[in-house]
C-alpha cells in the first residue's frame, strides 16, 4: 500500500488552519488485544470531523481517549498546543454526547443541563439563561421541569447536547449519539447537528458505523478498521476514490474484483481488457478493481467490454437495482434503465470509474494501516 | 387454573400464620386477664423499665445499623469496581458465613469475648490487662454488625450496579471532580439500597433478644429480651402482646419511610 497515502494525506495537508487535536502515535491494548496500533491524526479548529469503521474498529476508543476516559498505552494527546494525554476528563475543555444519551435520572431537564455550570459555580441568573438558550437550539423550549425518563428518545439526545453545549467546549465529542433512533428521527437530527455546528462554530468529533450519516454530515471522514486509518478525507474523496478494497466495500455498494493490470492506464478484468485512468502499479501486475454500481452501464448485448446476463431486479424509487451473471461473477448495477431478468446485455465502464489498488499482499495484510 | 386459584396456598398460608396470630397479638395486647378491653399493656411502655430498655435498643440498633453503612457503602463501591469473576468471589466470601447456623456465629462470638475467652487469654499471655468485653453494650452492637452486616451491602450493591458507567463519565465530563461526583450522582442514585439495606438491619436489630442474650448477659436488657421474658418467664401473654404491639407502630414507621423511598425494590432481590 505504500505509495499513495502521502497522497490523500497532502490533500488535507494543504488545507490544515490550525491543529487543534493532535494524536500522536497513540497505541491501546485491552490484554492483549490491540485496539489502536500506533494511530497518528490530527482535527482541525472548526472541523467536523467523523469517524468511521465496522464495530471493533477502534473509533470508540480513539474518541474514550480524547476525552480522558481511557489513558492510551503509548503516545500523546495534544490539545492546542498542550499535552493532555493524562489529563482527567473533567480538566479537559470538551464535552462528550453519550451513545445512550447518559442524563441523570434523578435531576429534571434543567437540573441536568445546569450541571456543569453549576459545577463551575456561576451565577444563578447565567445559569438560567444559558438553559433557555440551550433549550431553544435544540427546540425543547419549556422541558425544564420534565424528569428524563418521560421524554422520548430523541428529546433525550438533544438534551444530552444542550447539557454539553452550555459549558461552551471547544470540541464536542459524539459517540453514535443516533444509534437508538429510528430512521426518519435520525435523518432529521443529522440536519440538525449540522445547524448547531454552524451556529455554535465549534470542532465536532463524530463516531458512527453508518456510513450514510458520516457522508452527510462531515468535513472529513477518517475510515478505519480493526486499529487502523485506513483513508481520511472528503466525504466525496472517500467515496469517489477508496483508498484501498476495505474502504470501497464500507463506503457505499461496490463491484470489487480481481484485476491484472497489464500496463500504465489498462487492466485485465475476466480475461477482457479494459481502459481507466490509473498508472504506477507496474507490469502484469494483480489489483483489486473496484467499479461502483451505477457506473456499470448497460448495452444492447454484442456492445460492452464483457457479456452477461439480468439475473435479478429490484424497483428502488430512483433507480433499478440489478444483479448481473458475467463470467461468473455477479455484478451490481444500478440504472434508471430497466432489463428485465433473462436479458442479454452487454457491460461498458467508463475508464474514468475505475478504482485500481494494490492487493494487500495476505489475508492479515488486509487491516494493515496505511499511516504507517 | 387461573392465577387467583394458584395463589390459594399462599393465601392459606398467610390466613393461618400472619393475619390469625397477628390479630391475636392485638387481641392479647388490648385486653387483660378477664378478658375487658384496656390500654394497660401499651401504656407499660412509659414506666421506667419498659421506657430504658426500649430507647437502649434503638440507641444499639442505630448505632449498629450506622456501622454497618460505613463498613458496607465502600465495600459495596469496591465491589462494583471490580471485574465479574473477582467480585462473585468476594461476594462468596461475605455471604459464606451467612451458611452457617446464626445461633452457632453468635456463640462463636461469646467464645471470643469471654473473661477466659480466646481475646484475654492472647492478650494474658503478653501481659496485658483483660478486657471487659462480654455483656457490655459495645458485644452486643458487635453481634449486630457481624450478623447484619450482609443484608447491607448487598442492597447497596444492587443500587450501584445498577448505575450507567456512563452517567458517571457523562458527570467528569462536564467538570466534576471525583468527590463532586460522588455526592451528586453516585450517592443520591444509591439512595434506594441504602433505605433498603439500613430497613433490613435496623428492623431484625431492634427486635433481636438472641445476641443482647449471648453477649449482652442478663446485665443488658433489650426491648426483644423484655418481650421473651413476659411470654416465656412471667407468662403474662397481655403485657408482652402490648410491647410487642409499641415495637410494631417503630417497625411501621420505618417501612413507611422504606416505601416512600425505595421504589426500585432493591430489597426484593435479596
Amino acid at each position: 500500500m505504500g505509495q499513495q497515502p502521502a497522497q490523500f494525506l497532502r490533500d488535507r495537508e494543504e488545507t490544515t488552519l490550525n491543529k487543534l487535536i493532535d494524536l500522536q502515535h497513540i497505541t491501546k491494548a485491552y490484554d492483549s488485544n490491540i485496539v489502536l496500533d500506533d494511530m497518528s491524526l490530527y482535527i482541525r479548529e472548526n472541523e467536523f470531523l467523523t469517524l468511521l469503521g465496522p464495530s471493533g474498529c477502534g473509533k470508540t476508543t480513539t474518541l474514550r481517549i480524547i476525552g480522558g476516559f481511557e489513558n492510551p498505552d503509548r503516545g500523546q494527546v495534544i490539545f492546542d498546543g498542550t499535552d493532555i494525554t493524562h489529563w482527567p476528563p473533567n480538566k479537559r475543555q470538551l464535552n462528550t454526547v453519550f451513545q445512550k444519551y447518559a442524563l441523570f435520572p434523578h435531576m429534571n431537564i434543567g437540573e441536568n443541563i445546569a450541571f456543569g455550570l453549576r459545577i463551575k459555580n456561576k451565577p444563578k441568573i447565567y445559569i438560567q439563561d444559558k438553559i433557555k438558550y440551550a433549550l431553544k437550539l435544540v427546540n425543547l423550549d419549556g422541558y425544564e421541569k420534565r424528569m428524563p425518563d418521560s421524554l422520548s428518545g430523541g428529546q433525550q439526545q438533544r438534551i444530552a447536547i444542550a447539557r454539553a453545549i452550555v459549558n461552551e467546549p471547544k470540541v464536542l465529542l459524539l459517540d453514535e449519539p443516533l444509534g437508538a433512533l429510528d430512521l426518519k428521527l435520525r435523518q432529521d437530527m443529522q440536519y440538525e447537528l449540522i445547524r448547531l455546528k454552524n451556529e455554535l462554530g465549534i470542532t465536532f468529533i463524530y463516531v458512527t458505523h453508518d456510513q450514510e450519516e458520516a457522508l452527510t454530515m462531515s468535513d472529513t471522514i477518517v475510515v478505519m478498521n480493526q486499529g487502523y486509518i485506513q483513508q481520511i478525507g472528503t466525504p466525496e474523496r472517500i467515496y469517489n476514490e477508496p483508498e484501498n478494497a476495505f474502504v470501497a466495500d464500507f463506503i457505499g455498494d461496490s463491484n470489487i474484483l480481481d484485476g491484472i493490470m497489464i500496463q500504465d492506464e489498462l487492466v485485465e478484468l475476466f480475461g477482457a481488457r479494459f481502459a481507466c485512468v490509473d498508472k504506477g502499479f507496474g507490469e502484469n501486475k494483480p489489483v483489486d478493481v473496484v467499479i461502483r454500481p451505477e457506473d456499470v452501464e448497460l448495452t444492447p448485448p454484442g456492445r460492452g467490454i464483457l457479456q452477461g446476463v439480468v439475473s435479478h431486479i429490484i424497483f428502488k424509487g430512483v433507480h433499478y437495482e440489478m444483479e448481473v451473471t458475467a463470467c461468473g461473477f455477479e455484478w451490481l448495477v444500478q440504472s434508471t434503465k430497466m432489463f428485465p431478468v433473462g436479458t442479454q446485455v452487454g457491460i461498458f465502464v467508463d475508464p474514468f470509474n475505475i478504482q485500481i489498488m494494490n492487493k494487500p499482499a495476505s489475508e492479515d495484510e488486509e487491516a494493515i494501516g496505511i499511516n504507517e | 387454573m387461573n392465577k387467583k386459584t394458584l395463589s390459594f396456598p399462599y393465601l392459606f398460608w398467610a390466613g393461618a400464620f400472619i393475619v390469625i396470630p397477628l390479630c391475636m397479638v392485638f387481641y392479647y395486647g388490648i385486653t387483660d386477664k378477664t378478658g375487658a378491653f384496656t390500654l394497660e399493656n401499651i401504656i407499660t411502655i412509659a414506666t421506667q423499665e419498659h421506657c430504658k430498655a426500649l430507647l437502649l435498643s434503638i440507641e444499639l440498633s442505630l448505632i449498629s445499623t450506622i456501622l454497618c453503612f460505613l463498613l458496607a457503602y465502600p465495600l459495596a463501591m469496591i465491589l462494583t469496581g471490580m471485574e465479574v469473576n473477582t467480585h462473585s468471589f468476594i461476594v462468596l466470601i461475605f455471604i459464606l458465613p451467612m451458611w452457617m447456623n446464626f445461633l452457632l456465629r453468635t456463640l462463636a462470638w461469646q467464645t471470643l469475648l469471654e473473661k477466659t475467652g480466646v481475646i484475654n487469654s492472647i492478650l494474658g499471655f503478653l501481659h496485658l490487662p483483660a478486657l471487659e468485653l462480654i455483656n457490655t453494650p459495645g458485644a452486643i452492637v458487635l453481634g449486630m454488625v457481624y450478623n447484619f452486616l450482609p443484608f447491607m451491602v448487598l442492597p447497596i450493591y444492587n443500587a450501584l450496579a445498577k448505575i450507567d458507567k456512563n452517567v458517571i463519565n457523562a458527570a467528569r465530563d462536564l467538570g466534576a471532580n471525583g468527590i463532586q461526583t460522588f455526592l451528586r450522582i453516585t450517592l443520591p442514585l444509591s439512595l434506594p439500597g441504602i433505605i433498603s439495606g439500613v430497613t433490613m438491619v435496623f428492623i431484625p436489630a431492634l427486635t433481636t433478644f438472641v445476641i443482647s442474650t449471648l453477649l449482652g448477659g442478663s446485665k443488658i436488657l433489650l426491648i426483644g429480651n423484655v418481650i421473651e421474658q413476659e411470654f416465656t418467664q412471667t407468662g403474662n401473654w397481655h403485657l408482652g402482646s402490648g410491647l410487642s404491639i409499641v415495637l410494631m407502630i417503630f417497625i411501621l414507621i420505618n417501612m413507611i419511610l422504606e416505601a416512600v423511598f425505595d421504589q426500585e425494590g432493591e430489597g426484593a432481590s435479596l
